[in-house]
């Protein structure tokens, strides 16, 4: 068998902490870090499972969330061998396996860093203050007075010094530390957090040694390919695998049971090709002839849809946040200003398309599989196999990026469930066309808008609605509004401070899977409000940053619960991350400097802005556009601030910036529609995503130096882009965007 | 049918039609050149035929036959192209599953052109795309590479 690189870490693993009697066991490390010892004396020095320093002095470092390029592994990396002072050279970064007693593993909504800082920093000082004591015991000297230092412990006064390696055996006979005896380093003692370490899989990367969840290779191996059911929960009338059967390498085609309603990470069903190669069994798959049975959804049509999103978010419905009187100040006002927007669904499109790997022996299981979520990827293919999870093991392989759609594992059941019936080793590999036409969809979506301005052009009342088919609906049955944790999303956080707010849901229904794309609602929540915003600064002759700050007005914490919203807060405390406009101002301020927004008329440029709070961190971006005389139009440039708090790695926090723009102008330029049921695109011929001469030349970011607790990075650079594009269109062309996607032609200048 | 990849000779006697990478990945288990589209939609196969770059997933092994076939593996013996070295230094990969698609287009863009415009840069890269935005450090390190060699 060969093994992937990760794989051999693992082993590697295996192998130290089968001579570490010291294991502990730690299972929600954040919450109370609570260390518990368990077993005797060993060669090892693992005080929980983050950390397992060998004999050696190598520091093999767990990193239990996904990679998918936000370069978790380098991060996680710099927190643990910060607290040590370890040598970066002897440090060793092992995937963790799917596992609960990491506590969460599930890659997404930003907060890998958020919720990881503290705990990793704990568990690092921890197994630093043992080094420490270790080497006091043998110095006869008083470990408060040592300390880390390159992979050494220093005593402080008479600079006496010991490895690492030679502290290992005594360290790990040590009790592990009570929390409250163990202190984290100084800001300005940091080593490497805070500074721009290169990743460590960079070598792989340019050098293509890498394995990905589509790159998993098994002696014994076949491949799996699926045709699903274009509607969702069809199934097939008849299959004719007459010709399937006829390509040579092709070994089992299996029709899958039919999936119901609610979808959850369910496989779809449909009919799978079983070959030797991945090239037999896309042949095989493409030789397939079936019929498949309607149902409900196969009346579903992108244009029904959206006019009855439309009338839903025009008709209002259930109020979810609301201060003075909206709806009488919007009865008596002689003049009001009202927009709708829509924007259509999207698929994630990661670069590489879902793909799992299965072994069943027996009861147990063995996956590797490109996941996001490896817990949920375990319990998936627990349920599916009806096996103890206990039994399951699931590998975490590189991820071709992830943007939300590998947070949900169908595809890992998918190949556990073929592995089973086949009696071999399976990878199940989705083509890009099922990726584009079976996904976990982000929702299609309208909004209204009404607003009331005084005479002196200033805002006094804000009215808007939100209609969109929810995530919940992929898991519950009959869900047709929003849920709390979508309108969290950018929407109930509102930061305008105008006398009448009314914030409000409406109905819609599904028809397809929805799920998680990089920020998620954000994306339209943004769209529709700061370019709302914008026309109301045109409305009242104002200038759009100017008018952007007074809409948002003095620098404040908002108290949403006192305008009756029940905030989500990305589940976080509004005490710890409150929303703070002086924060939001801030980066509009930053971000408008950098652009030199106000030359901008002098100089001949045209520009957009936007700014929009996220996963509890602040942006703003303005981009710059230039439109040819035939109505094309391009981004020479974009600006973005941000204010993610404390950061571990302004390099990632920069590139993260970059590619959630670019990813951000992807939202605007593509979209999934379907016609009968089916989703129409297939594959990036119509599947619009930015390519080079689309994305800005230049990105120039601007990160606020902050000791505020560490927020989100990987997607609040996301949602302001399509409205700081649209925005810069219409000050360039005068024609207002209400509707994603943006042409790529623009109509001409008359 | 016999086919060079990376200075070894290999023989074929499958499907002509067969994509070489297929033949790539699966027959010789190199898996740095990638799957993304099937269709050279988005590049992430991209490899070089007799210098050229070509998506592998959609050229047949029939053409391939007789002919030298570098991949990413193959590109420089010490993994040291000058494009590698800028693409570590510009810190390009995110995810880095599209890159080895990168590299090698915008090595085969270098050779044809040692000093390419902004235009000739997005002209070139334009068949690879890249879901995580690194566009704008491709096209950074690309220029390093090039002003380097002038």
């Amino acid at each position: 068998m060969s093994m992937p690189e990760i794989m051999s870490r693992r082993d590697f693993l295996k192998k130290t902490t089968a001579t570490a009697g010291l294991t502990l066991s730690v299972s929600m490390l954040s919450a109370q870090h609570a260390f518990a010892a368990q077993g005797a004396a060993s060669e090892a020095l693992a005080p929980n499972v983050f950390i397992n320093i060998a004999e050696d002095g190598i520091v093999n470092i767990t990193c239990h969330r996904s990679e998918m390029g936000q370069q978790i592994r380098t991060a996680i990396a710099q927190i643990i061998a910060d607290e040590l002072d370890a040598d970066w050279d002897k440090i060793n970064v092992i995937q963790a396996l799917g596992d609960p007693k990491y506590g969460d593993q599930n890659t997404d909504g930003s907060r890998s860093i958020r919720r990881n800082l503290d705990r990793l920093q704990l568990a690092s000082a921890t197994a630093a203050t043992m080094l420490k004591q270790a080497a006091a015991k043998g110095w006869g000297v008083d470990a408060a007075s040592c300390h880390c230092e390159n992979h050494q412990v220093v005593h402080t006064p008479s600079g006496r010094k010991a490895d690492f390696a030679t502290l290992v055996a005594v360290a790990a006979s040590l009790p592990v530390p009570e929390e409250a005896t163990v202190t984290v380093k100084e800001k300005s003692k940091y080593k490497y957090v805070g500074k721009p370490v290169a990743s460590i899989d960079l070598p792989a990367v340019v050098s293509g040694n890498t394995t990905y969840g589509q790159d998993v290779e098994l002696d014994g191996m076949l491949v799996a390919v699926i045709v699903r059911p274009p509607v969702m929960f069809t199934s097939p009338k008849s299959v004719d695998d007459t010709k399937a059967k006829q390509v040579k390498g092709v070994k089992h085609i299996i029709t899958l049971p039919a999936a119901k309603a609610p979808a959850v990470f369910n496989p779809l069903g449909g009919v799978a090709v079983i070959a030797e190669s991945t090239w037999a069994a896309m042949q095989g798959a493409n030789a397939l002839d079936i019929e498949w049975t309607s149902n409900e959804h196969s009346d579903y049509n992108h244009d029904d849809e959206k006019a009855a999103l439309i009338a839903s978010a025009q008709k209002g419905g259930e109020v979810v946040r609301t201060k003075g009187d909206a709806k009488k100040a919007l009865s008596e006002a002689e003049t009001l200003m009202e927009a709708t927007y829509f924007v259509p669904m999207l698929a994630q499109a990661p670069m590489e398309p879902p793909a799992a790997t299965a072994v069943v022996n027996g009861d147990k299981v063995e996956i590797w599989a490109c996941t996001q979520h490896p817990q949920a990827a375990r319990s998936n293919v627990a349920g599916a196999l009806g096996v103890a999870e206990e039994n399951v093991t699931v590998n975490v392989t590189l991820l071709g990026g992830g943007f939300g759609r590998k947070s949900k594992p169908d595809y890992v059941a998918e190949a556990a469930i073929l592995a089973k019936q086949v009696g071999a080793p399976v990878k199940l590999v989705w083509r890009r066309e099922d990726d584009i036409q079976h996904g976990y969809y982000h929702a299609v979506s309208a909004q209204h808008i009404k607003a009331v301005q005084d005479e002196n052009g200033n805002t006094t009342t804000w009215h808007h609605c939100t209609a969109f088919p929810s995530i919940s609906s992929t898991f519950a049955p009959g869900v047709d509004m929003p849920s709390g944790g979508e309108l969290d999303l950018g929407f109930i956080d509102n930061p305008f401070n105008v006398a009448n707010m009314q914030l409000e849901k409406g109905k819609a229904v599904n028809h397809v899977r929805i799920g998680w794309l990089r920020s998620v609602c954000n994306v339209f929540h943004a769209f529709a409000i700061q370019s709302f915003a914008d026309e109301l600064a045109h409305a009242a002759g104002k200038d759009s940053k100017a008018h952007l700050l007074q809409l948002i007005g003095p620098g404040r914490i908002i108290d949403l619960t006192a305008e009756k919203a029940e905030p989500g807060n990305y589940g976080e405390s509004l005490e710890k991350y409150p929303v703070d406009t002086t924060r939001l101002i801030n980066v509009i301020e930053r971000v408008t400097k950098m652009a030199k927004w106000d030359d901008r008329k002098k100089e001949g440029r045209f520009l957009g802005l936007a700014a929009h709070r996220s996963f509890v961190s602040y942006t703003a971006t303005v981009v710059e556009v230039v439109v040819n005389e035939d109505g094309t139009w391009s981004i020479p440039k974009t600006y973005i601030s941000i204010d993610p708090g404390t950061i571990v790695n302004p390099e990632h926090v920069r590139a993260q910036c970059e590619g959630g723009s670019i990813f951000g102008l992807s939202c605007a330029m593509g979209q999934i529609t379907a016609t009968d049921g089916a989703v129409e695109q297939s594959n990036f011929h119509n599947y619009t995503v930015a390519r080079m001469q689309h994305a800005p030349k230049e990105i120039e970011v601007d990160i606020v130096e902050s000791d505020a607790p560490p927020a989100g990075v990987g997607e609040p650079p996301t949602p302001p882009f399509a409205p700081a594009l649209a925005n810069a269109l219409f000050a360039a062309t005068g024609q207002r965007i209400r509707e994603l996607p943006i042409p790529m032609r623009l109509k001409k200048n008359s | 049918m016999q086919i060079t990849i990376n200075g070894k000779q290999h023989d074929y006697d499958g499907d002509p039609a067969m994509p070489l990478l297929w033949f790539i990945r699966d027959d010789l288990k190199m898996k740095g050149t990638k799957y993304g589209c099937g269709m050279a939609l988005c590049g992430a196969c991209t490899v070089h035929v007799e210098g050229n770059a070509v998506r592998a997933c959609q050229f047949p092994m029939s053409g391939a036959a007789g002919k030298s076939v570098t991949t990413i593996e193959g590109l420089d013996k010490d993994h040291a192209h000058p494009l590698q070295i800028a693409w570590a230094e510009e810190n390009v990969p995110q995810c880095g599953y599209c890159q080895s698609g990168q590299i090698m287009q915008a090595a085969s863009l270098l050779s044809a052109n040692p000093s390419p415009t902004d235009e000739d840069i997005e002209r070139g890269m334009s068949g690879n795309i890249c879901r995580c935005g690194t566009y704008p450090r491709i096209r950074c390190a690309i220029k390093k590479v090039a002003e380097a060699g002038k």
